[in-house]
């Protein structure tokens, strides 16, 4: 992700708490789970490899799945990475949280870490809570700056308050906001490797299967520019519009959950409070009229454009660029003028 | 089904979802004196338990609610959605009770009644303080499995199908009871109470408890340094064609 893709929020609170910002030293001694699918490292966990690197001190990744050993060697070699533990086995893949959760309790206590550090994503969110309970610690969900080695920030109310929050507890158990954090990078040298602690497997429940949307389109999540679409696109059929669009300049295609209520797209496309946080270069808002749902996903995107027939829509008043126009008419002439 | 089912759903009442909400002057919180509803994800949940019970009619649904007195109200909408009877554990005050203490609190209740349920049903995240961590902690502490971002649920007899909202798509797990869910969005559509059934509601059973009785320390894992509005958007510019929208974008914004 580039700089320029980084959060307002995270932006602002950081020009605020400058002055209290402080490096924590050696204190922090973090563990990064990695998320991981199909042999590449994903999930956010760049990003909040970047967050854990803020705390100072050292962070090491820990890799479980069942053929974990290629993400291994890749996570050693990013910035601030002082150790791998790889944990393989069969119960590990499919990150399911009746089983990586014990292990990053019984990881904790071998090596005494003082932060977990994870993405604010599907398998963030169901696994680390789940690992704080274990600890008997809270959780700290979805941050999008670090005040300090044990205060955080973090929107509530859908985006619209933004509360700085301290933990009182040992170990800090953390999801970051990918959008907030800048990816890391590989440094070049590559950090140990050693087995993670066994741990229960219990085995609660069983993965049968998954239905993952394929597109050759950018990923919503990272996308440097994204088109979504509302109520107003009328039907699925009417979202090729915005594909065209979105082929010519390289972006990825979101929803609002009226159009993903309506079954004109895939779920998976919902942006918003409780879809995907996209912070986006350029933002393109199509028959949405911007509710407060929606706008916790996207308002820390750099450039908001909003088309809508309805002057008065809320999407508007956050908008840089606003076309009162129908989509209909509005979206194939953008799309001509601008393959010009 | 041998036994008849029983399922657990917490409840939480939150500021509504259509209040913008505002920091209040002191900078501490946002200004509760405002319009306040079920958590449209509980209300969910709630339909859910409601719809197994169409099925299988000797299903008991007990709604929970940890809060302070006005959640009363909540657990009422509770009832007359279908819940059959309440409980409510009171707090003095809510605005610093966590998920992790509500998640000891469920399952002190869980372990103190007789006959144990089979399933909680909660939703997936409080509209207010944005966790998404109650169902998952919950989970955990009673070593129960844990099915979260539930866009389908299916029980038969003692197995437990759920279809999950992953990134990416869609996923499927299998597990046996008793087990947690937590819903999202696309599980179902609830239902408005209908004024019969309010009335009936007023009637159904509701019991008090404190966290004393439960046993369970609920003091603040977490402390909340300040809060503040978000920085604001200085949107609002309107262009009057596509040519000057291709142009600002390109020479004025630069994102082209
Ligand atoms: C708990 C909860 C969570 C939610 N989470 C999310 C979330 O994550 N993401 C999300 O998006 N929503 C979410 N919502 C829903 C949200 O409140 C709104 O209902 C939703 O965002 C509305 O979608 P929309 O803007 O597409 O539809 P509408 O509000 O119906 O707006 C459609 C817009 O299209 C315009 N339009 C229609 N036809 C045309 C045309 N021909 N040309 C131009 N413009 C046209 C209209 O003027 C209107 O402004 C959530 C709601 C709840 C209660």
């Amino acid at each position: 992700m580039l700089a320029s893709t980084t959060s307002r929020i995270a932006l602002q609170a950081r020009a605020t708490l400058a002055q209290r910002f402080y490096a924590t030293g050696a204190g922090a001694n973090t563990l990064l789970y990695v998320e991981h699918k199909d042999g590449a490292i994903g999930g956010a966990t760049l990003n909040a490899l970047t967050a854990a690197n803020k705390l100072g001190g050292s962070v090491t990744a820990l890799v479980a799945g069942d053929a974990p050993e290629s993400v291994a060697k890749e996570v050693g070699k990013l910035t601030g990475v002082s150790k791998v533990l790889f944990a393989k086995d069969a119960a590990y893949a499919n990150a399911l949280p009746e089983n990586v959760a014990p292990l990053l309790a019984a990881a904790q206590s071998q090596f005494g870490f003082t932060h977990l550090f994870a993405g604010h994503t599907a398998i963030g969110k169901n696994i680390f809570p789940r690992a704080a309970a274990l600890m008997d610690v809270a959780a700290v969900s979805d941050i999008v700056d670090i005040v300090g080695e044990d205060t955080f920030v973090r929107p509530i109310y859908a985006g619209n308050a933004i509360a700085t929050v301290k933990s009182n507890d040992k170990i800090k158990v953390v999801t970051v906001r990918g959008t907030a954090f800048e990816a890391a990078a590989a440094s070049g040298d590559a950090a140990s490797e050693e087995a993670a602690p066994s741990a229960d497997k219990p085995a609660l429940t069983q993965w049968i299967s998954e239905e993952i949307q394929k597109s050759d389109r950018p990923d919503l999540g990272t996308a440097k520019r994204v088109i979504s679409g509302g109520r107003g696109m009328k039907n699925g059929e009417n979202f090729s519009l915005l594909y065209d669009l979105a082929d010519k300049i390289g972006a990825a295609v979101g929803a609002s959950r009226a159009a993903v209520d309506a079954g004109f797209v895939d779920n998976s496309l919902q942006v918003g409070q409780t879809g995907k946080i996209v912070a986006p270069e350029l933002y393109v808002a199509v028959g949405i009229s911007g509710a407060i749902q929606h706008l916790a996903g996207m308002k820390d995107s750099k450039t908001i454009v909003a088309i809508n027939k309805d002057a008065d829509a809320p999407i508007f008043q956050v908008a840089d660029y606003g076309l009162v126009e129908d989509l209909f008419k509005a979206v194939p002439e953008l799309t001509e003028k601008i393959s010009k | 089904m041998s036994n008849p089912l029983r399922i657990f759903v917490p409840v939480k009442r939150v500021v509504d979802y259509a209040v913008k909400v505002r920091v209040n002057p002191a900078k501490t919180d946002v200004d509760r004196n405002v319009k306040h509803s079920m958590n449209p994800f509980d209300e969910i949940a709630v339909e859910e338990a409601v719809r197994i019970k169409e099925k299988a009619p000797k299903t008991e649904i007990v709604a929970i609610s940890c809060g302070t007195t006005k959640a009363q109200e909540t657990l009422r909408t509770a009832l007359a959605m279908g819940a059959d009877r309440a409980v409510h554990v009171e707090v003095k005050d809510d605005s610093t009770l966590q998920p992790l203490a509500v998640a000891k609190l469920l399952k002190a209740y869980a372990d103190k009644e007789a006959n144990k349920p089979d399933l909680f049903i909660l939703g997936k995240q409080a509209i207010d303080d944005d966790a998404n961590q109650t169902g998952q902690m919950l989970a955990g502490l009673l070593n129960w499995p844990q099915t979260t971002f539930a866009s389908k649920v299916e029980i038969n007899g003692q197995d437990l199908k759920v279809v999950r909202e992953i990134d990416g798509g869609l996923e499927t797990v299998q597990t046996k009871l008793p087990a947690i869910v937590t819903t999202d969005l696309r599980l179902n559509e609830p239902r408005y109470a209908s004024l019969p059934n309010i009335m009936k509601a007023k009637k159904k059973p509701l019991v008090k408890l404190t966290p004393e009785d439960l046993g369970i320390d609920i003091s603040p894992r977490i402390e909340t340094l300040k809060v503040e509005e978000p920085p604001k958007r200085v949107g609002g510019r309107k262009v009057e064609s596509v040519d000057e929208l291709v142009d600002k974008l390109r020479n004025e914004a630069k994102v082209l």
